[in-house]
């Protein structure tokens, strides 16, 4: 088993990202741009809304039912969507996935695939797969073609290209797609993108997606999306793979009317996004004649065994607690390390992983709430985030905080102890106070004097002023 | 049962049978508590259902005509002029009444993708339209256009009866389940990215223009 979250297994500590990124102010400004356009729309459309708060309890409950049955949901799905002539694989990890996908394409004898944004296929690795197997990968939404030509990484989910100005992918485009000469609009480079694109969703036989949401009672799979890229890549190849996390399922048609609701403005500040795709196996005289669904495990029943973080699997990847939150705000999604960045990715990287990697995550945030607030379907993200920490601090190798932890716990225990605490503390302190305060320790102890100040224990502690006070004699 | 489909599912049933983790049996009826507060009928008569629809239109930049029943090939002929378009695709079974005279119209019997790309555009019907959202539901291949032809050409007309009007979002999804295996497209403005700096620009992959006839027939 290889659970893999893109690279976060290999990627630095979030401090470490984080303190360097906060140096490339273009970076931070094009964050703080991008971040502020969409919460203002998500909040023009959100507030129009009379029953948003119904919504989202009613999003979150169907998801928590799904998650307490999804055995019986993901067979429900399989069977549907066989009968009605598609193809359901399984996949346990993330090389088990791109195998079965890479086993479909050379059957057919295909070396291309047109890609609408699945942050599934990032999350396996899926180019990188294809490449390797000498079938070439071509992502359509614009944003992932900016990345993709550049070599670059995703920052947010809904908008992975939101670090890069319009200067930057003028010059990726012409330099990419041998362009003479571009104009400098953001339309000139969408009318870029059509072109370029073109000819591909007219020619190539393979399409891949993901799936916003994939229904159990019909097998029908939903992909939304705003550029008609989406629409290309499922009905025009012969050929239709999706790649669909065992989380995407929903038990009924019918739910369909919560969650469609609540995704576009939340994510992108619209009241509907301007395409939504739903198919249901094959049709024949229209659209692919192959259809494979994968449905990928890679760490997400790890998660579902932990009940008091499973919400995570709740998410259905809106990125308004991006968007909302105060530190992605500063440093923008790379810090991350994880395809799956801001407050969502700093609960479900980890935990994909089974706390084995990325865990300076759940230490990126202030717990300010912000994330719950925004998040459509409720996921408590701060508490998850607590629980979190709490794990990493039980498996952690941290001795000699524990140590420390233990030794204060000891000194707390009892007055005595803590006085002469405090009188140890009073001597060992002499060293490091200049002007009345404590501006700099060693060790450990520096990671709290690194930002602020400390201030000294004083010459005498309350208890020993007490102890030593005048009692007054009675009148 | 292969392999990787019995580990996963025997993973899940470990992970469910935790602490904390139980469920009831009755999956049916855990289904069935689940809240639904939100608004799931409308609420407005006729006319403002129609006025909600026309105005969201306007939002996403499409030109939205209204006419009687027995004005629709006229009106078709009016929006085509607008556009300067002469020959449009039509799905094979569209109604001959519906196309004014002095245009050409080529019936879906099978076109490539390269004469889709090459047309001017294609006018078809839909299945059933949103007020709330300003959505157009096209259902495809049976009562309807197949998907590659209101995808691949630049311009969409698309006529919508104010019997198919609805006005929320479940009252849409609800008519759109009785579609079956049919594969469903919703609509909500002509395609549009925000991918570069935050910009809203209409039109990228998609018909880059799409008008819509609202026609008055009441049931």
């Amino acid at each position: 088993m290889t659970v893999r979250v893109g690279e976060a297994a290999s990627a630095p500590e979030f401090a470490t990202a984080a303190k360097q990124l906060l140096t490339n102010t273009q970076l931070r400004r094009n964050v703080r741009h991008a971040t502020n356009v969409i919460r203002a729309k998500r909040g023009k459309v959100v507030g129009e809304m009379p029953d948003w708060q119904a919504l989202r309890e009613s999003a979150n409950a169907i998801k928590d039912h799904v998650l307490r049955y999804l055995d019986f949901y993901l067979e429900q799905f399989e069977t549907a969507c066989t009968r009605a002539g598609g193809h359901v694989h399984w996949a346990r990890d993330a090389d088990e996935a791109n195998r079965i996908a890479i086993q479909i394409i050379q059957s057919h004898g295909e070396t291309e695939v047109i890609k609408v944004k699945t942050m599934t296929s990032d999350e396996v690795r899926l180019n990188a797969a294809l490449e390797t197997a000498g079938i070439i990968p071509y992502e359509t939404d614009l944003a992932d073609l900016i990345i993709q030509l550049g070599e670059d990484k995703p920052s947010h989910i809904v908008v992975p290209a939101l670090h890069r100005n319009k200067t930057e992918i003028r010059r990726l485009f012409m330099e990419k797609m041998k362009l003479s000469e571009l104009g400098e609009q953001a339309e000139d480079l969408a009318a870029a993108a059509r072109r370029y694109l073109r000819e591909k969703f007219l020619r190539v036989k393979v399409g891949f997606s993901g799936a916003n949401f994939a229904v159990a009672e019909t097998g029908s799979v939903c992909v939304v999306e705003s550029e008609g890229n989406g629409r290309m890549c499922v009905s025009l190849p012969r050929v239709l793979i999706s790649l669909v996390g065992i989380e995407k399922i929903i038990p009924r048609f019918d739910d369909l009317e919560v969650f469609l609701q609540i995704l576009a403005r939340s994510a992108t500040g619209e009241r509907m996004n301007p395409y939504n795709s739903i198919w249901t196996g094959v049709t024949p005289g229209d659209g692919p004649e192959e259809f494979h669904v994968i449905l990928l495990d890679n760490g997400r029943t790890t998660v579902l065994a932990d009940a008091e973080s499973r919400e995570t699997l709740d998410c259905i990847r809106c990125g308004a607690c991006l968007n909302a939150c105060p530190v992605y705000r500063q440093t923008g999604g790379h810090a991350y390390g994880s395809i799956y960045a801001g407050p969502i990715g700093a609960i479900l990287t980890p935990q994909l992983q089974s706390m084995e990697h990325s865990q300076s995550l759940p230490y990126a945030s202030s717990l300010c709430g912000a994330c719950y607030e925004v998040c459509p379907v409720k996921i408590n993200i701060p508490e998850i985030l607590i629980h979190l920490r709490g794990k990493i601090v039980q498996q952690g190798p941290g001795l000699s905080e524990r140590l420390g932890m233990r030794a204060a716990a000891f000194a707390f225990a009892s007055g005595g102890r803590l006085g002469a605490a405090q009188k140890l503390a009073r001597i060992g302190q002499m060293p490091f106070v200049h002007d009345g305060v404590i501006t700099s320790l060693p060790g450990m102890l520096g990671g709290w004097t690194a930002f602020r100040d400390l201030a000294p224990v004083p010459r005498e502690s309350f208890r020993e002023w007490w102890a030593k006070r005048p009692t007054k004699a009675k009148s | 049962m292969s392999a990787a489909k019995y580990e996963i599912l025997g993973k899940i049933r470990a992970a469910l049978a935790s602490p904390g983790g139980a469920r009831s049996p009755d999956r049916a009826a855990d289904y069935a508590a689940t809240p639904r507060a939100y608004v799931q009928a409308g609420s407005l008569d006729d006319a403002s259902r129609l006025d909600l629809f026309a105005d969201r239109l306007h939002d996403y930049n499409a030109v939205v005509y209204r006419c009687a029943e027995d004005e629709l090939a006229s009106t078709i002929a009016h929006a085509l002029e607008a556009r300067g378009k002469k020959r449009m695709v039509i799905a094979h079974d569209l109604p001959d009444s519906w196309l004014p005279p002095d245009f050409d119209f080529l019936r879906d019997a099978g076109l490539d993708y390269v004469a889709l790309d090459e047309s001017e555009g294609v006018l078809t019907g839909c299945a059933v339209a949103i007020a709330f959202t300003g959505t157009i539901v096209l259902r495809h291949s049976t009562g309807g256009a197949r998907r590659a032809l209101t995808l691949i050409p630049d311009y969409h007309l698309c006529v919508v009866f104010a019997d198919q009007l609805v006005e929320t979002v479940p009252e849409g999804t609800r008519k759109m389940r009785a579609f079956g295996t049919a594969p469903i497209t919703t609509v909500s403005g002509p395609s549009a990215t925000s991918d570069i700096e935050m910009t809203r620009v209409k039109g990228v992959h998609g018909p880059r223009t799409l008008d819509v006839i609202l026609v008055l027939r009441l049931p």
